[in-house]
């Protein structure tokens, strides 16, 4: 069921329009909301969007400045930075609904 | 400004630069600690932020944080530009660093947990790359409604403040009043050491602004409801001045303007520094004696700033004209500068900082309010005796000799002015009418004046076209004149003794008169036995000549006779001559 509905997703896309869901994590460390909202993320986009979709970590610890530029304040938070408009969730990403509907990825499987 | 208490300050400080708060918190806020700044919309939260960071940077050389949460960069650098800062350029010069923070809902969904551990990291990178010492959070509440899920906001927010300290910066968290509470989302409860409310309000159309320390840990401070004022040149807060009785004296005096009312005063005039008050009813002369005040410290080349409440200044200038005193040379001198305003323009305490303001920039050694009345009814006579308090204490720190006028009311008490205010006087000089016989008449009296001989008569006060003049009220008889009455008695006086006089004159004459008759007598009867003695001799004379013809005729008979009995004849006479 997954499965089918996952291929279904993948084939729609690169049919209408070929894009790349470019998805960027921000995370303070290795912090234990951190892995799991990783671990979260790369589960969903695997099975709604195989093969067209980057996650891009990005460490503040490392690079602080760049928190700013996304207006993050939470940790962890995925920007979804294509397709646009930009959309944010923030938390460790363990309700998959919640994402999907934050993603627009049910909308744009239907 | 800022003045080193002598209580013992357990808590370091953080000088705020703004006027008169770091009076009020005997030395700003605690240092390296969060302070809360609460009120409600436009009551001035962000701009007392605002204005700290920029003292801090500019004045204190700690560079700020700003980082907030409702306006955007951009609305931020045009306040600031309102208060004569350019952020753009602090901000390129490194002395202060700004982050917008923006959360729209709409595009945020939330889902399982998180922390707020990006803004600590925004925060934190802001604060290095300036090495800042100050930071501003403007205001944090927003994120409430931003943010779904209260409880871990709460907890961040808690975790942000002691995160805070940890830092060591010196924090100011602004948040909105609410109904009850002091902010709408309790921030008050994170932040222990020192909560400031600023509350904005229309009492009579009048708009008052006023700061409460509502606490500060481990520091004393003042409680009051203080006034205060936005303008261009950021907040001031009154007191802008210190709060304790230890300002300078002077022995040195300074004239009146009237050689009689110096005279009174213990021959010299007032003290410098003093704070005099003339109190009278309309028309007795208030305006012209400040002014004559006025005209004599600039002609000693003092400054002089006169606040005129109930006349413009040209119809001063104009009106002192016609008592010959020409202040408009002093106005053109650059020594005398007026200032006008309908006392009900604004409040009192923007009054009170317009004062200080001028006061501050025209650096006066005297300085008239004519008059006050106007000013203590804008306030509870509280208000008006704390704040006044305040002014004159200033003042005498300045060593600025105050000229005070009091309009008080027919009927009224004279006295009345100013039980509230009459403590901080130094000299009260009273104006009244004396109504005498169908004519109004102006008497001037001193009241008190501390720490000098002073005159305790009525002078009747005239207004010459030569200026002030005082005159001693005619008081023989057992009664006190003044005016036609006075030169009335004065001539009346004049004429009786004039008649004395006449009547002594007189009486002069009359002796003079007598002793020259007298004298004539004398000489009359000294003539008299003169012309008698002289008579008598001439018949003594002739009697003498009469014998001595005699005597000759015998001789010549005898002679006649010769012969026979010549020497009988001659023996007889001689004989009988023997005899007599």
């Amino acid at each position: 069921m997954k499965a089918a509905s996952s291929g279904k997703v993948k084939k729609a896309k690169t049919d209408s329009t070929g894009e790349i869901w470019n998805l960027r994590l921000y995370v303070a460390g290795q912090t234990k909301k951190s892995i799991t909202a990783f671990a979260n993320l790369k589960e969903i986009c695997e099975e709604h969007l195989a093969g067209k979709y980057r996650i891009e970590v990005i460490d503040l610890l490392k690079n602080p400045q760049l928190a700013k530029g996304d207006q993050i304040i939470a940790i962890p938070t995925l920007v979804r930075k294509l397709p646009e408009p930009l959309k944010k969730i923030i938390g460790d990403l363990a309700n998959t609904e919640r994402v999907l509907v934050g993603l627009d990825i049910r909308n744009a499987s239907g | 400004m800022v003045k080193k208490r002598h209580d013992v300050d357990v808590l370091e400080k953080c000088p705020t630069g703004i006027r008169g708060l770091d009076e009020i918190t005997k030395g700003g806020l605690p240092r390296g600690r969060p302070t809360l700044i609460c009120g409600s919309a436009g009551s001035g939260k962000t701009l007392f932020a605002m204005e700290f960071l920029m003292r801090g940077a500019m004045e204190h050389g700690e560079h700020g944080v700003f980082m907030t949460f409702e306006e955007t960069t951009e609305d931020l650098a045009k306040n600031f530009i309102s208060l004569g800062f350019d952020l753009h350029d602090m901000e390129s010069r490194g002395l202060i660093a700004t982050d917008q923070v923006r959360i729209m809902r709409s595009e945020i969904e939330e889902t399982g947990e998180y922390d707020l551990e990006g803004l600590f990291i925004r925060l934190g990178s802001a604060i290095d790359s300036i090495g800042a010492k100050r930071v501003v959070l403007d205001t944090i509440e927003a994120l409430f409604s931003e943010l779904p899920n209260a409880t871990i906001l709460r907890a961040e927010i808690r975790r942000l403040f002691h995160w805070l300290k940890g830092r060591g910066v010196t924090a100011i968290v602004t948040g909105e009043s609410g109904d009850k509470t002091l902010t709408r989302y309790g921030l008050e409860e994170y932040v222990a050491d020192c909560v400031i409310l600023l509350d904005f309000r229309i009492v009579e159309q009048i708009s008052t602004r006023r700061l409460r320390i509502v606490k500060y840990r481990g520091s004393s401070h003042g409680s009051d409801e203080y006034p205060f004022l936005i303008d261009e040149r950021g907040i001031s807060i009154l007191p802008i001045t210190s709060l304790g009785l230890d300002y300078p004296v002077s022995k040195e005096r300074i004239s009146t303007g009237v050689p009689k009312l110096d005279a009174m005063l213990g021959g010299e005039g007032f003290f410098r520094g003093s704070t005099i008050l003339v109190s009278g009813t309309a028309g007795t002369g208030k305006t012209s004696l400040s002014a004559t005040f006025a005209d004599a410290a600039c002609l000693r080349g003092e400054r002089c700033l006169f606040f005129a409440f109930e006349e413009s200044p040209r119809q001063i200038v104009r009106n002192m004209g016609s008592i010959g005193i020409d202040l408009a040379r002093w106005v053109k001198k650059g020594l005398l500068k007026f200032h006008s305003a309908r006392p009900s323009l604004y409040g009192l305490e923007m009054h009170l900082v317009t004062f200080h303001k001028m006061i501050e920039a025209f650096k006066p050694q005297v300085f008239v309010v004519d008059p006050i009345s106007n000013l203590i009814n804008a306030g509870t006579a509280s208000e008006v005796k704390s704040i006044l308090t305040r002014l004159i204490d200033y003042l005498k720190m300045q060593k600025i000799s105050t000229f005070l006028t009091d309009l008080t009311h027919f009927g009224g008490s004279l006295e009345r002015t100013s039980e509230e205010i009459s403590s901080l006087i130094d000299t009260w000089l009273l104006l009244r009418d004396i109504e005498l016989k169908g004519e109004r008449n102006r008497g001037l009296y001193i009241l008190k004046s501390r720490g000098m001989h002073h005159s305790n008569q009525i002078h009747e006060f005239l207004l010459t076209n030569q200026g002030i003049n005082l005159i001693d009220i005619y008081t023989g008889s057992g009664e006190a004149l003044t005016g036609s009455a006075r030169a009335a008695q004065e001539a009346e006086e004049k004429a009786s003794e004039l008649a004395h006089q006449h009547e002594a004159d007189r009486k002069l004459r009359e002796q003079e008169r007598r002793k020259r008759a007298l004298e004539a007598k004398i000489a009359a009867l000294r003539a008299e036995f003169d012309a008698e003695s002289a008579e008598l001799h001439l018949l003594t004379e002739e009697e003498r000549k009469r014998k001595a013809v005699l005597t000759e005729d015998r001789l010549e008979l005898t002679r006649l006779r010769k012969g026979e009995r010549t020497a009988g004849r001659q023996s007889t006479p001689t004989r009988r001559k023997k005899g007599r």
